[in-house]
């Protein structure tokens, strides 16, 4: 018999409640039983960062977590980065403007982090951006255009702050 | 689903945790998973119970008290990075963090959880060693101390029967002042280091050390404390020559040699990152 829990978990503002066995990884849990496949899974041992998801708030590794460890917690994930109207998260927008991606299989957990990164670090220099991505493993882009996008989006959000 | 099939266990209290590690067999305890979990998935390690000690909020906590610097075993990196009073009591402490993976798995890693897995080049226990930390152990016949000096038994291998469970570490911070860097050699930002170096020292107002604790990390299967060298440098004055001599002292340690670094290499690496943290050290100590 598999060992199984009952969770329930608020991913993107929606509580679920399923049954899932313990062994399974968060990712597993978002992409399989949720249906939700904007979260991605590269290497499934916590380097490349495109699982990356906010935990109750924290941006973590969803292959190093387990479903049942996410019982009670909130979950945001790629698809609840932009706003309800489906106007975009300033870090998207940017994305998009700096042409921030080619294949787009790292999006998802780079604008995870930079959300969460940015968030906590309103005036961060290019530096700062570098060090936060250290962690999102991009094969496309040389990281440039995602660090243009990083350090505009971050204007963006001071400008609306002041506004 | 990529681990092996295991029952899960998730107890709130210490005494709940000991009382299954007493009766289960085959067991891995699950503190923040950023070194368990990729092992579990890749199946490196396939236990038969997993205890998840996430759930027991006593052992998150930083105590300062009589100089002594108090940390629960499942204090979480980023609080860490974080406390105000790590910042006072232990810069060099943050420092380390600050290369330990990247703020996404200081999220989830744990100080207990890194100090058991003891790789050999991870940063937290080579500020463990530095400061001869003493680990508090749980287990069914009641508490014991460890200095971390007897700690490592052999690679990843640290001085912990399968009934017992690290819940606290304790560092004597020094009140004297002193100078500190924790500097180390990458390849890429958040990677274990190849070889890494964690220096603390005192210097009177001659110039002269009056006291200093010198680990190395990554050269070999544990953090080594350089006894010797260390030794030998009380008394000397602070400066160029007694580093370079410093450093030729340590690269005597025995070095290891793996796939990708060779034992010269890493050598090498010793006494360049020695000389390099005793510099550091004194130009803060100087204030500079």
């Amino acid at each position: 018999m598999p060992d199984t829990r009952e969770i329930t978990v608020t991913v993107n503002g929606s509580a679920y409640t399923e049954v899932v066995e313990t062994r399974f990884s968060l990712a597993d849990f978002l992409r399989q039983t949720l249906g939700l496949t904007g979260t991605h899974l590269g290497c499934e041992h916590g380097v490349c960062g495109a699982c990356t998801i906010l935990m109750d708030e924290d941006a973590v590794r969803s292959c190093l977590t387990l479903a049942v460890q996410a019982d009670g917690a909130s979950i945001t994930t790629v698809e609840g980065l932009a706003n309800e109207d489906g106007s975009l998260h300033p870090i998207q927008d940017a994305f998009r403007k700096h042409h921030g991606l080619q294949c787009g299989f790292c999006t998802p957990g780079m604008l995870i982090s930079l959300a969460a990164f940015l968030r906590d670090t309103p005036n961060p220099d290019e530096s700062a951006v570098r060090a936060a991505i250290s962690g999102n493993i991009c094969r496309c882009t040389g990281y440039q255009q995602i660090v243009d996008a990083a350090l505009d989006a971050a204007a963006n959000i001071n400008a609306a702050g002041r506004s | 689903m990529k681990p092996a099939p295991f029952t899960y266990h998730d107890p709130k209290s210490v005494t709940d945790l000991v009382g299954m590690l007493n009766t289960l067999e085959d067991v891995k305890i699950l503190a923040g998973g950023q070194s368990l979990m990729p092992m579990l998935n890749m199946r490196f390690v396939l236990p038969d119970h997993v205890i998840d000690i996430n759930k027991i909020t006593d052992l998150q906590f930083i105590h300062y008290e009589n100089d002594r610097l108090q940390i629960g075993a499942m204090t979480r990196q980023c609080d860490l990075l974080s406390s105000d009073t790590i910042l006072l009591q232990c810069p060099i402490m943050v420092e380390a963090l600050q290369m330990v993976g990247h703020f996404q798995t200081r999220n989830r890693g744990t100080i207990g959880g890194s100090i058991c897995h003891l790789d050999p080049a991870a940063e937290l226990p080579v500020i463990t060693s530095l400061y001869d930390a003493t680990l508090n152990v749980v287990g069914p016949d009641g508490e014991r101390q460890i200095n971390f000096a007897d700690w490592p038994l052999a690679y990843m291998m640290p001085n912990l029967a399968h009934e017992e469970v690290l819940t606290s570490i304790e560092f004597p911070v020094w009140q004297e002042p002193h100078g500190y860097a924790f500097v180390e050699f990458a390849r890429r930002h958040g990677d274990f280091a190849i070889v890494a170096v964690a220096c603390l020292l005192s210097v009177d107002e001659l110039g002269k050390i009056t006291k200093v604790a010198l680990t190395v990390a990554g050269a070999n299967i544990s953090p080594v404390r350089l006894a010797e060298v260390e030794n030998a440098l009380i008394g000397e004055k602070a400066e160029s020559d007694t580093f370079s001599a410093a450093a030729k002292t340590a690269q005597k340690i025995e070095t290891m040699g793996d796939a990708y670094y060779t034992a010269a290499y890493r050598t090498r690496l010793v006494g360049i990152l020695v000389e390099r943290a005793l510099k550091q050290a004194t130009k803060r100590m100087n204030g500079a």
